[in-house]
């Protein structure tokens, strides 16, 4: 009896069709010649239902979240990639160390599979360089015009030290308010590539693993109170968070809060707040006071907080409002965005 | 910022304010009007209150473009996306304007409407280029500033015989909006808002000069400082307005004179001039009917007029009856006046227009200024 021979998946020109979805030998061809040639380890080889994980020490932390984006490439990252730094990051600023991901992926009938290689293989890349393995996975396809292209779903899980513990709610009046880097760099890189709206600014997406910063600062013993991604909405949505959560104010000095000038620029142009445009690598950290200048030094000394800056000050405000000492000498309040960030027509 | 980070220098306010709380006399007070969106906008995000003597305040004026806009006309657009099923392009912060029936621009689209939010008028041509089998409808609105880009993309759509593209316009003007509060009862008579003078507009006027502002300082006798939308613009517009008050002057003075000429932009006026006419009437959100305050498309491009194309009949409709936006919009009230401000009216669900643009008085304070009422 021959050997059964099915031709391999024309990654160069092949597109996704409903039957890779189908649950039959093509869905399982797509998992063998482009999931797993990329994505492979000992646990996704297990190949059941379930992957049987190691026991650790120390609590777990469990973290999820849905990646849909226009465009899906962009400078400084594509989809692929964020969807692995996304769910890291909001693993490792719990203060644990990220272990594992899942991966889900919704794919619209049509999709080009050399687009989905690059995709997957930028999933590899930025899962091994932040020492993550993905262990687990599904795939759908839905018909035209019911998905974007792709959306990928990332579930991480990571374990946490004894005695760490980090929380929305711990920031405290005195505690010191730090940004790792510049602020905006994400969302100015998608708005630039956005059909209708092509700048020649060279914007680049700060999109990055945050963990090995993170394992920095729970290694420098510092007094740290919490740690937080600003991704959408911004440094201001992520900080009146924190203000709810805390049940304090926040009170940011606008002067020390870097920025590049390019997305000031773009930002000005379009009557954006800065605060408001999403960050995929920057870190928020909230650390006592007598630990500011330790903190800010742990962070300088590493790749990604190299731009690192102490911002701001936590406060007591019984409505817990976000401010801003601005440049120009007075002092207004930082909101939550509503909806979208729109551009003002003046 | 190069050509930014100069106009918003804290060390230059500083001298800004020490002159403005030196020359302010103690014994009385000032009340300026800013009549743009974009000062109105500035003043909030750069704290400019905080730099200011108490007896000095800021009243925000109808300069908002999107907050004037009448429900009935954004009724309009809907109706056009929805009904009509053609392609509507609207700038962005129109999209979450409240309509008629719960809707905005923004809901409309949710319930299937073609809606596309564009950057320049450039861009509904494009569309239109782009999708020939479609009707292609750019909503246009705003004050001198937007009307001459809506003029060209009307001339290239005669040019290029471009057969499915049409303007629903909705420009409205500057100098109408002035006298109409100049005019109103409470200013005039009743003495309920006390104005001593304006802060003129900075784009506009880059269009339309600084010689239609003559004639106000002159008839009502208010001086009016034409000034940027940089935070030191407005700074020094104010202690320009103090002075003339304190001097008993009433002239038209120009801080922006890095963009602004007496004459204004000829070429730009001659562009609206060949494209538009005045209408007799136009409701404004908050100030009612106004005469002679809108363009409408002239007899040539009537073909690309929206309303002429789609026989669209103006249909007014009322705000909520406990909407403050008329009265903070000529100035009567402000925003903490208003029952449903900070209530069931936030940006997140504005009741009232003045809620929805950053520049919107409504918005601006709650956005950015509302440390100062829960103080």
């Amino acid at each position: 009896m021959k050997t059964d021979y099915t031709r391999p998946l024309d990654l160069k020109h092949g597109h996704i069709d409903m039957n890779h979805g189908g649950g039959g030998r093509a869905m399982q061809q797509l998992i063998r010649e482009l999931f797993a040639k990329h994505l492979g380890n000992d646990l996704l080889a297990q190949g059941n239902d379930g992957t049987v994980l190691p026991a650790q020490p120390g609590r777990l932390v469990m973290s999820t979240d849905s990646h849909v984006i226009t465009p899906l490439f962009f400078p400084g990252g594509n989809i692929g990639a964020l969807a692995v730094h996304g769910t890291v990051n909001d693993v490792a600023v719990m203060g644990a160390t990220p272990l594992w991901l899942s991966a889900g992926f919704i794919l619209e009938e049509g999709f080009p599979l050399a687009d989905l290689e690059r995709i997957v293989q930028s999933m590899a890349a930025a899962a091994h360089d932040a020492g993550v393995q993905i262990v687990t996975g599904d795939t759908k396809v839905v018909e035209r015009g019911k998905a974007d292209g792709v959306f990928i779903t990332t579930t991480g899980v990571g374990v946490l030290l004894d005695g760490v513990n980090l929380s929305g709610a711990h920031a405290r009046p005195g505690d010191a308010v730090l940004i790792s880097g510049t602020i905006g760099d994400h969302g100015m890189a998608i708005m630039s590539q956005r059909e209708n709206l092509q700048f020649a600014a060279p914007f680049v997406s700060d999109s990055a693993a945050l963990n090995g910063l993170t394992a920095a600062l729970i290694a420098s013993g510092a007094e740290l109170r919490l740690m937080r991604d600003p991704t959408r909405g911004g440094l201001a949505a992520t900080l009146n968070e924190i203000a709810q959560q805390s049940r304090c104010g926040i009170t940011l000095m606008e002067a020390a809060i870097p920025i590049q000038p390019a997305v000031e620029g773009a930002c000005e142009l379009l009557g954006l707040d800065p605060l408001n445009i999403a960050n995929e690598g920057k870190l928020i950290v909230v650390c006592a006071a007598v630990s500011a200048e330790q903190t800010l030094q742990t962070l300088r000394a590493h790749p990604l907080g190299r731009n690192a800056a102490h911002i701001g000050s936590v406060t007591d405000d019984p409505h817990h409002f976000v401010q801003l000492q601005t440049r120009f000498g007075g002092r207004r309040m930082v909101d939550w965005l509503s909806g979208e960030p729109l551009p003002r027509i003046c | 910022m190069k050509f930014v980070d100069e106009f918003r220098d804290g060390a230059l306010a500083q001298g800004i304010a020490r002159a403005i709380h030196a020359e302010a006399k103690p014994h009385r007070r000032y009340a300026f009007m800013e009549f743009c969106g974009g000062h109105t906008h500035a003043i909030a995000r750069y704290g400019i209150p905080d730099l200011l003597p108490t007896n000095v305040r800021m009243i925000h004026g109808p300069g908002c473009p999107v907050c004037v806009l009448p429900i009935g006309r954004i009724d309009l657009a809907i109706h056009l996306a929805i009904k009509r099923g053609v392609i509507l392009c609207t700038y962005g912060d129109t999209l979450r304007v409240p309509a008629s029936d719960g809707l905005s621009l923004l809901r409309a689209k949710a319930r299937g409407g073609d809606i596309r939010m564009i950057y320049s008028p450039e861009d509904a041509l494009r569309i239109a280029r782009d999708n020939p089998g479609r009707e292609v409808v750019l909503f246009a609105i705003g004050f001198e500033t937007t009307t001459p880009p809506t003029a060209v993309a009307l001339m290239n759509a005669e040019r290029e015989d471009l057969g499915n593209f049409s303007v629903l316009c909705c420009h409205v003007l500057t100098p109408a909006a002035i006298a109409h509060i100049l005019d109103s009862p409470e200013v005039r008579n009743l003495g309920l808002v006390a104005l001593d003078g304006f802060i003129g507009p900075a784009h506009v006027s880059t269009i339309i000069g600084s010689q239609p502002y003559e004639f106000f300082a002159e008839e009502y006798r208010k001086p009016v400082v034409i000034a940027g939308f940089e935070p030191l613009d407005v700074m020094q517009a104010i202690l320009m307005l103090v002075r003339q008050v304190n001097a008993c002057r009433f002239s038209v003075e120009n801080e922006f004179t890095r963009a602004v000429t007496r004459e204004g932009n000829r070429r730009a006026q001659a562009l609206v001039v060949e494209c538009f006419e005045l209408r007799k009437h136009f409701e404004w959100r908050g100030l009612g009917e106004v005469s002679y305050s809108a363009l409408k498309i002239r007899e040539r491009f009537a073909r690309f007029d929206a309303e002429a194309r789609f026989d669209l009949a103006y249909q007014p409709a009322p705000d909520h009856k406990a909407c403050a936006c008329g009265a903070i919009l000529r100035g009567v009230k402000q925003p903490i006046d208003c029952t449903l401000f900070g209530t069931v009216c936030t940006p997140d669900t504005p009741m009232g227009s003045c809620m929805v643009s950053s520049e919107g008085a409504c918005a601006a304070h709650y956005t950015y200024g509302r440390h100062r009422s829960t103080a």
